[in-house]
């Protein structure tokens, strides 16, 4: 396609960028950063399915009694929404910017594998098309959880084989998405880039990558298995077989837990190339900060029954698994005291991406300390599988993995785009964001430790107060992403010409190109002192 | 800056007082119960000294974050020190909290145990989900009987006032002796259920095809209510769990009286214990 164009020599790179309204430029795009915008709009998309599927489940739960949905359409709302928002939103959101920024970041032309990163972003449309139809069918989605817990889950109707099928396709994706991070990582360094001074943006996608290529196949066989356990005849996780339940549930969370840290391992690579930038000072401890991530993935693999801590494990096991699920807390300890510590005595300024970044290690950290909590396995005893575990996961997942994304895109937008944002919707965006999140998933702490379960359409009434009030957030949150479209949207049109360093402060390679970059990042390979 | 606004006060306390009017039982509870058992109370315990644990620790951190934030600003003329490592800061921030880790591991591992013991139970009772009720299988007594959900649909729909104990009232209640220690087995019969009342400090998973084996031990007579924990299905939500604890002498003739009912054909039959 577009690169037999190319003109060795020739630096003006609008001569041989396509057409943005030619529907073949993005059908058999082969270039990085058009798959980039692909993914990173495609994750956009999703965000605001799976937000609308959120916001039916808040609204049904504003007040005790039934009121908007069946309980059946009600459980799946929330097994879509995770589904939706895990491999729909954000693990795509990240493939975005590690098409965008590795070959930037690394001094390379594109990524290495061109027709597999085309391929591996276009089977994610199908997948989820298959994935949401199913809502449409006789006897609805798949209302079993996203965690798809057998026997439940085998009770599923004619979605099933359909959830099955999107899910391995799902898997597929990443999977081609993984190889090709690590196949240009490790292959198309510009000279001089040695590992240990490649940005940990491309550090921490390179480790996500592996745990990819890791898990996601274990996903896939267990997912497999259940589709045999349906349709023939075999006892995997049947008792009445010969099989056992919570055997799903051991390989499920093998693949779960490392999942969890895929979602997170890159946000914590753009809050380091983001903390330094705005507070003008290199990053405090880069090597401890790859060290961890690496001992985060290491520990990853062998903490994952802490999700099943009251299926009733052998005491052994729940002390094997609570002290390593506890060990967790001391990478990701050296990780925040290592962005503070980057913070101090710096010289810092707020724009939009250095307030998400702050929120992040602000409101990342109390997910952390509610996992440090549920850690703790005979108090777990008492939070598992309540709202005190929703809130958990949600200040990880929200303030943490999607406010990374959106301090990514209001960094790098002015770079992607040559257009500098709206720095006061931005700001406005910020406010409303962090208020908003606060309102909805602080309030879930209390409502979990006074006894209220997840995963249920209506509750008793002393749950009211807090269950109104988290709705309010649920709301000024989700509208309150309309503006950040907007101003995405607005930025790709129009705007200040944004300079090629854009921020004062940034370093990299990425800050060397134009605004915005050429079409073929580096056709000579940069060289790196 | 801020000029308070006499409107928006007032419809403040507006929305507030209707907050506080519309439920029933408008408590705002914050925290885990300590319960009724003495795991209830190591579980409250834990759960209090990990948290106190993190917010020392927060404070610290974000302490010196907002220290930093508001000082080290470049419209303050904060000019950027070019520091980016330190070995010994590394390894104290390393070892400090492996060390805070270890003694919280301590306490944790104790109640751990503790909560294993199921050694000497007087009593067991075996607890079975079905989508979607409980049955309790009395094994000494040789009697069983199904405990489901008494809150009236039209309270759910919306078409009656909802009562006090909407969602958490049963038809039959698990009567159980106090000061006396009961094994509790949990098993389902379709999907995986679980068992939990805060109270007792714990609940635990009912797996089809396998059982589980826990203990308590009540002291305090009375009523105690609890919910499945694990989606279920459709009814997950409708499944309540109501415990109730009454002196020795009353169980010994709740159970001679369900024996009775039992006998006569109608093995469901509540009892009145009080």
């Amino acid at each position: 396609m577009s690169t037999d164009t190319a003109v060795h020599g020739d630096h003006d790179h609008h001569d041989h960028t396509p057409s943005p309204y030619s529907l073949t430029r993005w059908l058999f795009t082969t270039n990085h950063k058009d798959i980039g915008t692909l993914y990173l709009l495609w994750s956009l998309a999703m965000f605001f399915i799976g937000g609308a599927m959120a916001l039916v489940i808040r609204a049904e739960l504003w007040q005790p009694g039934l009121q908007i949905v069946d309980p059946y359409f009600f459980n799946q709302m929330t097994t879509n929404h995770a589904l939706v928002m895990i491999f729909g939103a954000v693990m795509p959101a990240w493939t975005g910017f590690a098409n965008w920024m590795v070959p930037m970041m690394i001094g390379a032309p594109d990524m290495a594998l061109p027709r597999l990163n085309n391929w591996s972003f276009w089977i994610l449309p199908f997948a989820f098309a298959m994935l949401l139809s199913t809502l449409f069918m006789p006897g609805g989605g798949p209302a079993g959880g996203w965690t798809m817990y057998p026997p439940l889950m085998l009770q599923t109707g004619m979605a099933f084989p359909f959830v099955i099928f999107a899910i391995h396709f799902m898997g597929l994706s990443s999977i081609m998405g993984a190889i090709n991070v690590i196949a240009t990582i490790l292959n198309m360094r510009a000279p001089g880039m040695t590992l240990m001074k490649m940005p940990l943006f491309v550090w921490t996608w390179l480790i996500t990558a592996f745990l990819l290529i890791a898990v996601m196949p274990v996903l896939a066989g267990a997912v497999t298995m259940l589709l045999t356990d349906k349709y023939f005849g075999t006892s995997f996780f049947n008792a009445a077989g010969g099989g056992d339940p919570v055997m799903f549930q051991h390989i499920f969370w093998f693949f779960g837990h490392p999942e969890v840290y895929i979602l997170i391992l890159p946000a914590f690579g753009i809050i380091s190339s983001i903390i330094p930038t705005f507070a003008r000072k290199p990053l405090f401890g880069y090597s401890s900060m790859v060290y961890a991530t690496a001992s985060i993935a290491f520990l990853s693999f062998i903490v994952w029954a802490h999700h099943m801590f009251t299926v009733g494990m052998p005491l052994a096991g729940e002390l094997f698994f609570m002290y390593s699920t506890m060990l967790i807390a001391v990478p990701t300890g050296v990780k925040v005291f290592n962005w503070v510590s980057t913070m101090w005595k710096g010289a810092m300024t707020f724009e939009t991406p250095m307030l998400f970044a702050l929120a992040f290690v602000i409101l990342f950290t109390i997910g952390g300390f509610s996992g440090l909590m549920l850690a703790i396995a005979p108090a777990d005893f008492q939070y598992h599988d309540t709202y005190f575990v929703v809130a958990h996961f949600h200040y990880v997942l929200v303030p943490g993995a999607v406010f990374a994304i959106m301090a990514g895109v209001y960094y790098w937008l002015p770079k992607w785009t040559g257009h500098m944002y709206d720095e006061k919707l931005g700001k406005l965006h910020f406010w409303l964001s962090v208020i908003g999140v606060n309102v909805l998933f602080f309030p879930q702490h209390f409502l979990g430790l006074a006894g209220m379960p997840r995963r249920i359409p209506d509750y008793a009434l002393q749950f009211t107060e807090f269950n109104m009030i988290s709705t309010v957030g649920a709301f000024v949150f989700g509208f309150s992403q309309l503006l950040f479209a907007y101003v995405v949207i607005k930025t790709m049109i129009s705007g200040q010409q944004a300079t090629d360093q854009v921020w004062e402060g940034a370093e990299g390679l990425e800050w060397t190109l134009s605004s915005p970059p050429p079409y073929h990042s580096f056709e000579t390979a940069p060289d790196v002192k | 800056m801020v000029s308070f606004s006499p409107r928006l006060g007032a419809a403040g306390m507006g929305v507030g007082a209707w907050l506080m009017s519309v439920p029933a039982l408008a408590d705002w509870q914050l925290n885990m119960p300590e319960g009724v058992t003495s795991l209830s109370q190591k579980a409250y315990d834990l759960h209090m000294l990990i948290f106190w644990i993190c917010v020392v620790i927060g404070v610290v951190v974000f302490g010196v974050m907002f220290y930093s934030i508001y000082h080290h600003r470049k419209d303050k003329g904060a000019v950027a020190a070019q520091f980016h490592e330190s070995t010994v800061l590394e390894f104290v921030w390393t070892l400090i909290p492996l060390l805070i880790l270890v003694g919280m591991a301590i306490p944790a591992t104790r109640t751990l145990v503790a909560m294993e013991d199921h050694a000497d139970a007087e009593l067991t009772i075996k607890a079975t989900g079905y989508q979607w009720r409980w049955k309790y299988d009395y094994l000494d007594h040789d009697f069983s009987f199904f405990s489901t959900m008494s809150t009236p649909w039209e309270q759910i729909n919306n078409a009656m006032e909802k009562g006090e104990d909407y969602l958490l009232e049963v038809d039959n209640h698990m009567v159980v002796p106090v000061d006396t220690k009961l094994r509790i087995l949990t098993t389902a019969a379709d999907v995986i259920h679980s068992w939990w009342v805060p109270d007792l400090g714990w609940k635990r998973d009912a797996i089809p095809g396998f059982i589980n084996e826990n203990w308590t031990l009540i002291e305090e007579p009375g009523i105690y209510r609890g919910q499945c924990a694990e989606l279920c299905g459709r009814g997950h939500g409708f499944m309540p769990i109501v415990v109730e604890a009454v002196s020795q002498e009353n169980y010994r003739a709740w159970v001679a009286n369900m024996k009775a009912a039992q006998m006569a054909g109608n093995p469901t039959a509540t009892v009145a214990t009080r």
